[in-house]
């Protein structure tokens, strides 16, 4: 008896920390539909806050920007910190530790501290090279903007791929040389396939940080918008159910990411049991 | 394994460049004037700030603690379903961290206003309206609220490993549900502990956001405080990075004093 009433009194709990957790977006999403502006009175249902989205040249142009930052800096980023992971891997212990040490301080550290560091060693780049006229006028923009992005994506690249190395029977290697591979085709027919799942996983995580930064980018982006950029500046307008829109459109999106790679996670992992339950049937 | 360090070079190149230069920068400008001499004026100067400092400190304190309390059952309850249904919830809590922050804390600027959601509910009671949004009170309710995920998941991490036969001994041996829960419960989550409390303080006391969102103007933390010296009206690079390197001599105390608890939780969570 006394234990289903706890059982009772768990899940009201945790019902109720998830209520705390979604309730503020689904409000947010509820009043996208608002025909009225309020944000409390909900008056009729619309989609013209919608509408008005997609031809928010603000928002479609941030957007593209902030998917073409993302995209080359996590290609850079994997590409940069692999090959950084395979060359760690052959230093000694002590140079090991150092390097990895280093590589902690943009995760450890605030993000303010990261954005307001990188933006002091443009500043200072810029009055260096204001001198010798080497750096082209709009350096302040795409380019701090995606050495920023780079900047911070690198570590959990290398965070990522380094275990999974580590792990690798190192036997693979040496047996694709003793077949006969020169090194670079030891490591990129026998090597680099073991690492693909690491490098991809990586990737992704890259471009999902690099979707979702702010603050750093605050710091480094000149007069560029990027889309957290763009929605910030949206916030301090006060009254805009677009950005209700927008939070539900993109909810709707990570939400369908997250559903699709889950079905397609169980479907693999029925599809191995199946296989596993037909091996042994024979 | 592979013999080519050289494959790091780029890597360590870029380290160098844009890791350890930016960071001796600040160091450099926290330590100079405008005009590149030498002074400790700045590390002195931030004595007149010294309200905003305890304010950050004790606001991001006080949601790292309420982030605990709130988690601690959540992960307990968590670990011990069964694997299938775990997997679903542990979707459910990181779904909200997927969503940018400036929308979640945006979407607490509608719910906490004068005339907001919250207090129009309360109207049709006949009670308020309250005063929630531009206090301290809602500052910390937003950092609590983006952070909650940061103290759930390393908790639930630590506890998945906590087997159900330990807790049951320990009942069985006489142990009463509040000797349970300190003599066996906490001591073994206590990795999980350290680690969500780094990942919920730091964030927190380091933000400019949430205290510019729910905060209004009066309750400026160290972040906006950095953030005014370098593209706001105060504009002084010396001055923030001086205030800088008192944030990140914070952190590390913190970071320090957490892993001194556990050292390889860190990894785990990454």
């Amino acid at each position: 008896m006394k234990s289903r009433h706890l059982r009772l009194l768990q899940r009201t709990y945790v019902v109720l920390i998830f209520c705390f957790m979604y309730l503020p977006i689904l409000v947010l999403a509820v009043f996208s539909f608002n025909e009225s502006k309020s944000r409390t009175v909900f008056t009729g249902f619309t989609l013209d806050w919608y509408k008005s989205l997609f031809t928010n040249r603000m928002i479609l142009s941030a957007l593209a920007l902030s998917l073409a930052v993302a995209l080359v800096s996590a290609v850079v980023a994997t590409v940069v910190g692999t090959m950084a992971t395979v060359g760690i891997s052959a230093m000694g212990r002590k140079s090991q530790l150092f390097i990895n040490n280093i590589s902690y301080m943009p995760v450890v550290n605030p993000e303010i501290i990261t954005g307001v560091s990188l933006m002091l060693l443009f500043v200072f780049l810029q009055n260096w090279a204001s001198k010798f006229d080497v750096l082209p006028d709009a350096f302040f923009g795409l380019p701090t903007l995606l050495i920023a992005h780079i900047t911070f994506n690198l570590p959990y690249v290398i965070f990522n791929v380094s275990p999974k190395l580590r792990q690798m029977d190192s036997r693979i290697y040496e047996a694709a040389l003793d077949l006969g591979c020169t090194p670079r085709q030891a490591f990129f027919k026998a090597v680099l396939p073991e690492l693909t799942p690491a490098i991809l996983s990586a990737f992704l995580i890259c471009l999902t940080y690099s979707i979702d930064d702010f603050i750093i980018s605050y710091f480094n982006c000149g007069t560029l918008q990027t889309l957290p950029i763009a929605i910030y500046s949206m916030t301090r307008k006060k009254v805009s159910p677009e950005i209700n829109a927008l939070s539900t459109i993109m909810f709707l999106v990570i939400l369908s990411i997250i559903l699709i790679s889950n079905a397609l996670d169980s479907r693999r992992y029925k599809r191995e049991q199946g296989l596993g339950k037909a091996g042994e049937g024979r | 394994m592979i013999k080519s360090k050289a494959a790091a070079s780029p890597y360590l190149v870029w380290m160098v460049i844009f890791i350890v230069a930016p960071l001796l920068i600040v160091a450099y400008y926290a330590f100079t004037d405008a005009s590149g001499n030498f002074t400790l004026e700045n590390i002195m100067a931030i004595g007149r700030y010294s309200s905003v400092f305890a304010r950050s400190l004790l606001l991001a304190a006080e949601a790292t603690v309420i982030c605990l309390v709130l988690a601690f059952p959540v992960g307990y309850f968590l670990s011990r379903l069964r694997a299938s249904k775990q997997h679903i919830m542990l979707m459910l809590v990181m779904l909200p961290m997927w969503m940018n922050f400036l929308l979640r804390t945006y979407a607490w600027m509608s719910l906490l206003e004068n005339n907001g959601i919250i207090n129009t509910v309360l109207g049709f009671f006949g009670l308020g309206p309250f005063r929630m949004i531009n206090t301290a009170g809602a500052v910390v309710l937003g950092m609590v609220y983006n952070y909650l995920p940061y103290m759930i998941l390393p908790l639930y991490t630590a506890m998945t490993k906590i087997d159900n036969s330990i807790i049951e001994a320990a009942q069985d041996l006489g142990a009463s549900t509040l000797g349970t829960f300190t003599k066996v419960l906490l001591p073994l989550s206590g990795p999980g502990i350290a680690t969500g409390i780094t990942m919920v303080f730091v964030p927190s006391v380091s933000t400019f956001i949430i205290s510019r969102m729910l905060g209004g103007g009066s309750n400026l933390l160290i972040g906006d405080l950095i953030e005014l010296q370098f593209l706001g009206n105060s504009y002084n690079f010396n001055m923030g990075s001086a205030m800088s390197l008192v944030l990140m001599v914070i952190v590390l105390l913190c970071m320090s004093f957490t892993s001194s608890f556990d050292e390889q939780e860190m990894e785990g969570v990454m």
